[in-house]
């Protein structure tokens, strides 16, 4: 298996805070890979790093062989790297449909594109990716009048829309109730197996993040302290340190 | 449908006949058509885009003078036409008069629009609050950069050229604007509500709701951003040509880049209407032009007052405008509605 996403000794200071130091990392195609580590350890500056929000300050990050640490954020986005985000970004006043519509990787994309009209072929797709969801009676409702947890699950639907090879997901399940949190993680099982998306993790509940990755990486204090398979991680001494505090 | 269409008829109409109907208001209504471009180009950025820009009304300014210039210069010498009374030497033929007129203001279109893209390539990355100041500045800096321009008359402003003798009376000439006028506002109308059913359109909502998931998603937002303005300038350009027009006479600061008034008014128009919505800004600039026109008779001396009165009921009672009250109001009449009926994910994407 050959990684789709390589992050090589990255680092990411903030003046005197090291948000990243020295990280690195393999996503092999078709995984569904986690990263955990406590509050601060540095789990989403990564995921900035990656997806160009900012510069990195040295290392690497390769996504397809392709370098990509120095490309600005939509580019990234179309090379087929999507994100999603901790607090939900929809677009509030439009209703769930456009947010679907709007989504979707235009055919062609330049000037004179600018005034295309969006194909109705999409407004299926956008359907049967809502029904998906679960959110399919709600389409015509705008996505702000939406609870957190069904913003959460459009957001997931918005970026499925994208058709991205690979897809980071900063905290899927946060504040959404248990039940739908099964919900969640079958939906995202099934997204890796049949639509064959590349997944990056970020969760904090770890019967979640248990069942879902093959494999999982830990950071604390801005630095990787542990790699492995989940159950090599739930017995890692440094680990259990990281997040419960040393004696 | 069928309603719409008789609407849209009705009001067609009712543009047609109103210099017959009111032939006192004519030069009124015909402001009034202004008022709605600059309303419908302003809630661009400021409503669909969510751009706060008071900055349109340079390209107002500019397309008042750019027409203007070329009328005269294409014929005369327009350094002698702008020393004082030189608008009496030189008199256009009525041939040269239209020549110049469409031209004019087929310049005073493209050339504030391709300002538009230069300013907007330099400016559109700022956001909020910086931005709006950011174009505050830009009015207030053109009309004191046009007031230091011997060419154009400076500070003490320059005539447009006046109505060609030998054809027709004062009567004709104000139909004629009104004509003109009404086109560009049936055209602007057309062009935005197209515009609107595009990919632009979605684009700039997105903006508008979260501009950095819109560049997460991988859409170039700079790009619309700037062709947003572009289009806005190209419209108000026009727009600000035939004013210069209509009026006669361009002043630097009082009628070219009149941020005071105009530039203030195309933000309230589109606030009192609805921004966001293709419908609000006409409806608010109609609503405002009366109110306005109506201060100004009944309550003279005192008009300002009365204004700010209905701008602060506007703030607290419709902040969404009017299109925004009657949305919030009657939500499934705009088709926010939720379908009963359910529908099974067939997962076949590829």
């Amino acid at each position: 298996m050959r990684p789709v996403l390589s992050v090589d000794q990255v680092y990411k200071y903030f003046g005197g805070v090291r948000a990243n130091e020295n990280i690195s990392m393999q996503v092999e195609q078709g995984s569904i890979v986690g990263l955990i580590g406590p509050n601060g350890s540095g789990k989403t500056t990564l995921f900035n790093s990656i997806v160009g929000t900012h510069p990195i300050d040295k290392g690497s990050i390769k996504f397809e062989d392709k370098e990509v640490s120095t490309l600005p954020v939509p580019v990234i986005a179309k090379l087929g790297l999507l994100r999603t985000f901790q607090q939900t970004r929809i677009y509030g006043k439009l209703n769930c449909i456009d947010n679907m519509r709007i989504s979707a990787k235009p055919a062609k994309d330049n000037l004179f594109s600018v005034f295309s009209t969006i194909p109705t072929e999409l407004n299926d797709k956008a359907e049967n990716l809502l029904s998906f969801v679960g959110l399919y009676q709600k389409r015509k409702l705008r996505a702000g009048d939406l609870s957190f947890g069904q913003q959460k699950l459009l957001e997931l639907a918005m970026a499925l829309m994208n058709e991205p090879k690979m897809l980071l997901l900063d905290e899927p399940t946060a504040g959404i109730n248990p039940t739908l949190i099964n919900g969640i993680i079958d939906r995202l099982l099934k997204v890796n197996r049949e639509f064959g998306i590349t997944l990056l993790v970020i969760e904090h509940n770890m019967r979640v993040i248990m069942s879902l990755a093959q494999e999982i990486f830990c950071l604390a204090h801005g630095q990787l302290i542990a790699n492995g398979k989940p159950t090599e991680i739930k017995n890692n001494q440094r680990v259990i340190d990281a997040y419960l505090g040393v004696q | 449908m069928n309603q719409k269409i008789i609407l849209y008829l009705c009001l067609l109409a009712f543009g047609i006949a109103a210099p017959f109907l009111f032939p006192a208001f004519k030069l009124q209504i015909s402001i009034m058509w202004i008022l709605v471009v600059l309303s419908l180009t302003w809630d661009v950025q400021g409503g669909q885009m969510g751009y706060n820009t008071f900055g349109n009304i340079l390209f107002f300014g500019l397309g008042m003078y750019i027409c203007s210039s070329f009328q005269i210069g294409l014929f005369f010498p327009l350094a002698e036409w702008t020393a004082s009374g030189g608008e009496k030497t030189f008199v256009h033929t009525p041939t040269q008069f239209f020549q110049g007129f469409f031209v004019g203001l087929i310049l005073a279109a493209i050339i504030p629009a391709i300002v538009a893209a230069i300013i907007g390539y330099g400016i559109l990355g700022l956001r909020g609050h910086y931005f709006a100041i950011c174009t505050l500045g830009l009015g207030i800096a053109a009309g004191e950069f046009a007031g230091g321009i011997e060419l154009v008359g400076a500070g003490q402003g320059m005539t447009s050229p006046p109505w060609p003798k030998g054809i027709g009376d004062t009567e004709l000439r104000s139909e004629f604007f009104y004509y003109i006028c009404f086109l560009l506002m049936i055209f602007t109308f057309l062009f935005l509500q197209w515009a609107y059913s595009t990919r632009f359109g979605l684009v700039l909502n997105t903006i508008r709701d979260n501009e950095d998931k819109a560049e997460a998603m991988g859409i170039n937002t700079m790009r619309y951003k700037i062709t947003g303005w572009v289009v806005s300038a190209f419209f108000v350009g026009m727009a600000g040509g035939l004013m210069g027009n209509m009026i006669g006479y361009i002043e630097p600061v009082e009628t070219a880049f009149a941020g005071r008034t105009f530039g203030v008014f195309m933000v309230l128009m589109a606030i009192l209407g609805g921004k966001g919505t293709l419908w609000g800004p006409v409806i608010g600039a109609i609503a405002f032009h009366i109110f306005k026109e109506g201060f100004w008779t009944f309550f003279l001396g005192w008009q300002y007052v009365a204004l700010g009165a209905l701008i602060v009921i506007v703030v607290i009672f419709f902040p969404e405008g009017i299109m925004g009250w009657l949305r919030e109001k009657y939500p499934e009449r705009f088709g926010e509605i939720i379908d009963e009926e359910d529908r099974k994910a067939q997962v076949e994407l590829k």
